[in-house]
Order: C-alpha cells, then structure tokens, then sequence
C-alpha cells in the first residue's frame, strides 16, 4: 500500500505567474530597495530582490526557472548598486536554485517554513557574497555574525508577511 | 556522458550559470578601468528603473511644495522677520569677511599662490541608493546631458558628498564620501595636519595617514586639502570626534561628516573649477570710509580744489582716486565739511558693522566742532590724514599720475 506522505509530489502545488506579475514585481523590489532607504536609512537591513527570489523561486518548484530568476534579478541588483556584475548576480543563483529545489522537497507554504527558509538562506546569501567579494573581487569586507542574523532575523520577519501578499498573485498550473 | 548530463541536468546548468557569472566577474575585475564591459546591462537597468524613481521624487516634491507653500503656512510671518534681522547681521558680517578674504587674496598675491575657484555648479536632485551595505552611493537626476562627468566633486550647503562613480545620460551615480573604497584629500584646519579621508566597511569617515605623534583633538574642523585634484581646497567636510592610536604608525581619526549622507536630497555638483592666482578686487580692501560713505548717503562729493594752478588732470589723479582707481571719499576723511558744517552724529550710522575689532576715528579737519564720528571695523586702519586721500598702511602707496595699477 503506498504511504503518501506530506512532501509528496502529488501534495505539493506548482504555481506560476502572469508576465506583468513575474517582470513587475522584481523590479518593484529593486526600486524600493534603492529608494526607500533615502528616506529610512535603516531599511538597508532589508534585501527585498532577495525575498522574491525565495518567493518566486519556492513557488514554481523548479530549479533551472529558480536558478535563472535569481541570477537575472541578482545581476540587476548589481547594475543599479554599481558593483561588479555577478557578486549578487551568483549569490542570488544559489539561492533560487537551493530555495526551488528545497520546494520541491518540502512544503514550505505555511509561515513557519517560509520563516526558517529565508533565514537559512538569507545566511547562505551572504556567505557566497562575502566569499566571492573577499576571493573573487579582492573587497575587504567585514563579517559580523551579530548584524548578519539580526538581517536574517529582519528578512525573515518580512518575508512573512511579504510572501502572504504575493500569494494573491500566484495562479495554478 | 549524455545520460549522465541528463540525470544532472539541473546541477549542470547550475554550474554552468555560475561559470559564466565567476568568468564575466573576472572579466570585469581585469578590466577594472571602468571602461567597463558591462556598462550595457548598467545602463539598461539605470533607464528601467530610474524613471520611476524620478517620477516618485517628483510627486512627491509636487505635493511637499503644495503643502509648505499654500496650505501649511504657520509661523511664516515671524519667520520673515527672523530672516529679515539675520540678513541684516550677516550683510554686516560680510562687511567684516570681505575685509579679511581681500586681505588674504592679496598676501597670496603677493606670494604667487595659486588657487582654485569652483566656476560652475549644477544642482541636482538625490532620486535613489544603491540599496546595499557594501557600496555607499546615491543617484543623481543630472547626467552627461547636463555636463555631468565622471569624477566630478559633489557638495552641499553643508559640505562634501562625494565624486562621480559613473555617468549616463540623464543620471549619475555618486560615490559617497564614507563608502570604504572612496579617498579624498583632507587637513585638520587647526593644525593644518593632511590625511587621507576613508569611508569604513560600516559607513563611517575616518581620517587616515597622519602620524601617531601628532595632535588632533575631538572637536577638529576637517576640511579639504585639493591634493587629489577632485575636491577644491577648503570645503568643509567634517568635526573630529574620536582619536585613537591605530594599528601601525598612525593615529585612528574618526570624522563626522557635516553633511548628512543618508538623508541627501539636493547637491551640486562642481562641473568647472578654475585655477588662477588670487586677484585684489578693483575696489581694493573695504576701509572704515567706503563704510562710512555707504551709510552716508547725503555727503556730497568733494568739490573740485581751490587752487587752481595744477592741471586738472593732475589733480583728479592724485586726490581723487585712489591706488585702485576708485574714486575717493577724502570728505568723510575729513577734508571738507558737510553743507550744515557739522558731521553726522555716531548714531547714524549705528548699522555699521558690529563684529568690531579695532575703532576707527576720523575727525572732521575743517569742521567748527571737530566732534570725531567713530564707527567699528576689524581691520585696524590708520588714522587718517586730515589733507590727503585715506591710505591703509597695508597698501601700496599711491602710485604717481604715470604709473597704471596693474590688474
């Protein structure tokens, strides 16, 4: 008798997104990261291009879609933050990649899951950044594990309440 | 070999994705002389999304300068009059810093200084951020339409900003003055002590490259020193607030910035600086009686000599002007009476300026009364000779009919 468990495949759903949701919505994210900060400094805790890649990237539950999402709003993020093009650009590529084959695996539809998925890759973000700016680039970075849980912790916060809105635009395969 | 792809499909583009990103990284790092090869996708992604970052900006100055302009109106009044008594007191300063800056540019004449003016400004708008921790930088709404280029200083009211990272057509991207990578030339103004300013990985400004052994207190002006031929020499940039011994030979300065880099809103960009030697003015250093004439608008005008037996060319030349060419005010000195015979009292001329250093006395030579008018100047000024043109003992002397005062 065969034993379905709750991760699944046939329990858990793909989902898609219409063209003007899937092109707005990144670049939404990449503008109010550049400008809110403006205003509220402190909002630079915040990485929203981050949160739709874990957004777009758990909700399609493919890797190549998740690793290509990432990587096209990563190196964006790196065009309008005037670095070299690729240090998000390969940080973002991991995470979608990781977050959609995770998806694909897990549930992670509800709160908690979403809490502990951004947290753990929000880490994992800024490991592969700090890694390639430090020994790709040559920046001297510092690592501070106190400011980079306290980000995680902030994102993971939003991320919550974020993910719960885009739901509304997520559409049944 | 095919299967294997197959059954790795997923990791193999992985892999071949990051393989591209590590290689294009490579490229650009190589290339870092910012002919960049990726100037394309920077400049696609500036026009997608700075339009609408211009956009917000403008809607919300629109309804900012709707608001404060026609509705919220309070304390309007009072505050005019507030600007009206300031205006008033700073005229009078200005009186006293014109004294001290020609002063200045004369010494540094004299001594063949060369000096850079910023010629020409444009202002701009702050429309954006990077957005990131990891590179402090702000987008401007002028580009190179505007005739933005790069490595550009960029100031405010306030102090230094930054210098131009890149320009596009109609935005600029500028590096701040705390970001880790950004340098500019500096000097403590007290102890006129040159370092090196650099933003650290957590945005703040220190001050590096001046040695252990020196003195800086918290408390220190820093302003530009031009030795990095972006910023003119003499803008303020910050306070002094914390001195420590650094690792190495040099001490550990942290500086303040007098600008608020994180809430910019309009700057000015400096798109022409001239190098010139400082020139003394026409009207040569404002003297106690230019002051005094000024405020004394009804002293009329030396009459013309009662001896007539010197040419009239002759004459004008050695009474009336003087070394500058300016024609003089030997009255006020002094040499004639007022048509009422006597001179108008201190109180008149109350408005002088404030900020006195040493009182000047002029004495009326010719006047029944010879009651002395005193008014209040920083530049100590001679005594003036009751018979001949006012001369400041800092001056040239007055140069014969035939000589021409060099400009």
């Amino acid at each position: 008798m065969p034993v379905i468990t709750y991760t699944s495949q046939e329990q858990i759903e793909v989902y898609r997104f219409s063209i003007p949701v899937a092109i707005g919505v990144p670049l939404i994210a990449l503008v109010a990261q550049a400008f809110l900060p403006r205003w509220l400094p402190f909002l630079t805790i915040f990485n929203l291009p981050f949160l739709v890649v874990i957004f777009f990237a758990v909700a399609r539950r493919n890797p190549i879609s998740g690793l290509l999402t990432g990587g096209a709003i990563g190196a964006l993020q790196d065009a309008l933050g005037g670095q070299y093009i690729g240090m998000y650009g390969i940080a973002q590529t991991v995470v979608g990649y990781g977050a959609s084959s995770l998806g694909v695996k897990l549930d992670v539809e509800n709160a908690g899951a979403r809490f502990l998925v951004t947290l753990f890759f929000y880490v994992t973000h800024e490991v592969v950044y700090f890694t390639v700016a430090r020994g790709l680039v040559g920046m001297t970075l510092e690592w501070s594990w106190m400011r980079e849980l306290g980000s995680a912790l902030a994102n993971a916060i939003l991320a919550v309440f974020l993910f719960a809105l885009l739901d509304r635009f997520k559409r049944r395969t | 070999m095919e299967t294997l792809i197959t059954r790795y499909r997923n990791v193999t583009i992985l892999a071949a994705v990051l393989f591209a990103q590590v290689l294009g990284l490579a490229v650009q790092v190589k290339r870092s002389s910012e002919n960049e090869s990726s100037r394309l996708i920077r400049i696609w992604a500036i026009s997608v999304v700075t339009p609408l970052e211009k956009a917000i900006v403008g809607m919300q100055h629109g309804v900012g300068n709707l608001w404060h302009g026609y509705v919220y109106l309070r304390g309007v009044r009072q505050e005019n009059r507030d600007l009206k008594a300031e205006i008033e007191k700073l005229r009078l300063e200005e009186v006293r810093l014109n004294q001290d800056a020609e002063q200045g540019r004369r010494l540094q004449s004299l001594l063949g200084f060369k000096e850079q003016y910023i010629s020409r400004t444009v202002a701009a708008q702050v429309i954006g951020s990077s957005g990131s921790e990891q590179l402090r930088s702000v987008y401007i709404d002028k580009g190179s339409h505007d005739g933005i280029d790069k490595d550009m200083a960029v100031i405010t009211a306030d102090g230094v900003v930054g210098k131009v990272l890149r320009v596009f057509n109609s935005t600029s991207q500028v590096l701040l003055i705390n970001d880790q990578s950004s340098g500019v030339g500096a000097i403590v103004e007290k102890s006129r002590l040159q370092g090196v300013l650099r933003g650290t990985p957590v945005g703040e400004v220190v001050l590096e490259k001046v040695m252990a052994d020196e003195q800086v207190q918290s408390g220190d002006k820093v302003l530009t020193s031009g030795g990095d031929q972006i910023f003119p020499k003499g803008l303020p940039v910050g306070v002094v607030t914390k001195v420590t011994k650094g690792n190495e030979l040099f001490l550990n300065i942290r500086i303040q910035p007098f600008t608020n880099l994180s809430r910019l809103e309009e700057v000015l960009v400096i798109t022409q600086k001239a190098e010139k030697a400082p020139a003394v003015t026409e009207a040569g250093p404002t003297r106690a009686v230019d002051v005094l004439s000024q405020r004394l608008p009804s002293v009329p005008d030396k009459p013309p000599p009662e001896v007539p037996k010197k040419p009239v060319a002759a004459t004008d030349k050695e009474t009336n002007q003087t070394p500058t060419g300016k024609p003089n005010r030997p009255e006020v000195a002094g040499t004639t009476t007022k048509p009422s015979g006597t001179p108008k009292p201190a109180a008149n001329v109350g408005s002088a300026p404030k900020a006195a250093a040493a009182p000047v006395t002029v004495k009326p030579a010719t006047t029944s009364k010879p009651e002395p008018i005193t008014i209040n100047v920083s530049q100590p000024t001679a005594k003036p000779q009751p018979t001949a043109p006012e001369q400041n003992p800092e001056t040239p002397p007055e140069p014969t009919p035939t000589e021409e005062k060099p400009h």
